[in-house]
């Protein structure tokens, strides 16, 4: 078993997701499970291999940049509306900063 | 008038233009298609009809005028809930998102709906398009039209479902690892994932970025096409799609197929495939051989680690895309004492359990300590895939590979266990990772009538030759072998 309920409860702090007691126990499995199986990826040596880091090659020139140029939107209204807690022109959300 | 249940783009046109329907009469038709079937089959998460009838009325006064009608005019569109319509709402299949409705269209929509298309909804999915079976959305599994206790793939169950239904005439999925041609292949109709950075994907939700793309499900290779024609090409708000030049992807579909190599990796039909899928998609090489094609043996040497490096990268980019979801700006907010409670409560509840399981996972590899060990490796294993197909298209002009390795399963057949999903995908998440088109195109059915599907790949922006050979295979009656 590689993975702790530890490390379980740790990367779900770091993604910000409230899990109960039963749900860290079902992550667990699972991603010791899958992880066990992504160790085949060692089966291949790598170390003159590069990284594929962009599917297209964006051109050197930069032809496909637009001009950098500012864009009115005017949705903030319609934005808004969908919002849990809208307060014109603010999202509202609980206090950060104590007075 | 009673109206068939597998309509193409052309017959559309010929019913408009002969009056013999109104675009008007004809999303009624389709409307009560959709009441009539949707409670069984779970296909629409919503429908749209006052902007259906909208384009409906413009397209019956652009007949009514003389006008010259653009290629697409009433044809009904559905569009998976990942796309963004402008009023209409937009749940990605997730809770998280109930109710949400975009404040703009993705440029897919908006072009297919400048072209005449009409959208009558959008289609369930997969919560966040994460999944294999459509039983991971929040709003329940789509069933599939050809055999009902079972599932439509996917994640765009829906969008294939609704053409194998006659729900719709054309409509648009997104591919991430399969999730186009897969439940095309479950529902027994063509569709394609064109190459990265051909069809602009403005106002898709994303899911993984370096791996997402948008495509048409539809009855025909020559409609798949059709539609192509008009979502392909650059579009300054995604400044991923590819400025090549985009070629009339109908007018190529006929050109003959003789001496055409295809190629056929043996490292596709070794273990895990279903013997029935294997002699349905065998055979479906045969008939091409008859077409003309010359059947080239290759060698795809790192396929076997293809679904490893996929669930790396896939996971850790959305770990990263679905951070947005956080109580703030949209969607479901679970209220909490602090900021940090109330983003902790609002994903805890809102986010169903297979993307919580692939946030976990996703944030683990990209957590301080691993990188190198998976998000790192996984990316140099990605190359050596890309580079399995560059070498193969040095040899061939196409790859034949099954779909997927076995027929449409029955609901809940699969959901105990991630990873066995997950390992479903070999055959598409291969191209996925390479960037390349593939078509998943119908080749026969298993002896219980289960539809087979073939995928056809070519090299990127290859899209006309992938249709070309689909459409020919479909003509010489690949449905039926």
């Amino acid at each position: 078993m590689k993975i702790s309920r530890e490390d379980v409860l740790k990367v779900a702090a770091l993604a910000n997701l409230e899990l109960t007691d039963a749900e860290v126990e079902t992550y667990r499995g699972q991603l010791d499970d899958i992880l066990t199986y992504i160790d085949k990826l060692n089966e291949i040596d790598t170390s003159n291999v590069a990284p594929m880091t962009q599917v297209v090659a964006a051109p050197a020139d930069g032809s496909d940049l637009r001009e950098d140029v500012v864009v009115r939107g005017d949705v903030i209204t319609e934005v808004l509306s969908g919002a849990p807690d809208p307060a014109l022109p603010y999202f509202r959300v609980p206090r950060v900063i104590e007075k | 008038m009673s109206v068939p249940t597998e309509w193409t783009i052309p017959e559309v046109r010929k019913a408009l233009d002969s009056r013999k329907i109104s675009a008007r009469e004809l999303v009624d038709e389709f409307y009560r298609h959709i009441a009539h079937r949707n409670s069984e089959l779970n296909i629409y998460l919503a429908l749209s009809p006052e902007r259906a009838y909208v384009q409906a009325d413009k397209i019956d006064a652009a007949i009514a005028a003389g006008d010259a009608l653009p290629p697409l005019a009433g044809v009904p569109l559905a569009v998976k809930d990942v796309i963004s319509t402008h009023g209409i709402p937009t749940t990605c299949g997730s809770k998280i998102l109930k109710g949400y409705k975009p404040p703009y269209d993705a440029t897919a929509v908006t072009r297919l709906e400048h072209a005449g298309a009409i959208v009558l909804g959008k289609t369930n999915c997969d919560e966040f398009a994460m999944g294999s079976s459509n039983e991971n959305s929040a709003y329940g599994p789509v069933r599939n039209p050809v055999a009902t206790g079972r599932v439509p793939g996917g994640s765009s169950g829906g969008s294939a479902a609704a053409i194998a239904a006659g729900l719709a005439v054309v409509s648009l999925g997104t591919d991430t690892g399969g999730s186009i041609r897969q439940p095309g292949s479950f529902c027994g109709v063509p569709a394609l994932n064109p190459s990265y950075g051909r069809v602009s994907r403005y106002g898709l939700i994303a899911y993984a970025s370096s791996l997402d793309r948008i495509g048409p499900f539809a009855n025909s290779v020559s409609d798949v096409a059709s539609v192509m024609s008009v979502i392909a090409g650059r579009d300054p708000r995604d400044a991923t799609s590819a400025a090549a030049h985009v070629p009339d992807y109908v007018a190529g579909l006929d050109r003959p197929l003789a001496g055409l190599r295809i190629g056929i990796p043996d490292d596709y039909f070794g273990e895990g495939i279903d013997p029935e899928v294997r002699k349905k998609v065998e055979a479906g090489i045969r008939l091409l051989e008859k077409l003309g094609c010359l059947r080239v043996s290759i060698r795809m040497p790192n396929t076997d680690y293809a679904i490893a490096a996929y669930y790396i990268i896939a996971t850790a980019e959305a770990s990263s895309n679905l951070a947005r979801y956080d109580g703030v700006r949209y969607g479901l907010r679970v209220p909490g004492a602090t900021l940090l409670e109330m983003y902790q409560k609002t994903r805890g509840c809102g986010f169903g359990p297979e993307v919580k399981q692939r946030i976990i996972l996703g944030t683990y590899v990209l957590s301080a300590g691993y990188y190198d060990a998976y998000y790192l490796k996984g990316q140099k294993v990605r190359s050596l895939i890309a580079a399995d197909f560059r070498e193969a298209f040095e040899k061939v002009d196409a790859i034949i590979t099954p779909t997927s390795p076995v027929p449409p399963f029955k609901l809940g057949e699969r959901t105990s266990n991630p990873l066995q999903m997950y390992l479903a995908d070999i055959y598409t998440v291969t191209g996925s990772l390479a960037g390349v088109p593939g078509i998943s195109v119908p080749s026969g059915r298993t002896s219980e009538g289960l539809p087979v599907g073939l995928q056809i790949y070519g090299p990127a922006l290859g899209e006309q030759r992938v249709l070309n050979i689909a459409h020919l295979f479909e003509k010489a009656g690949g449905a039926h072998l």
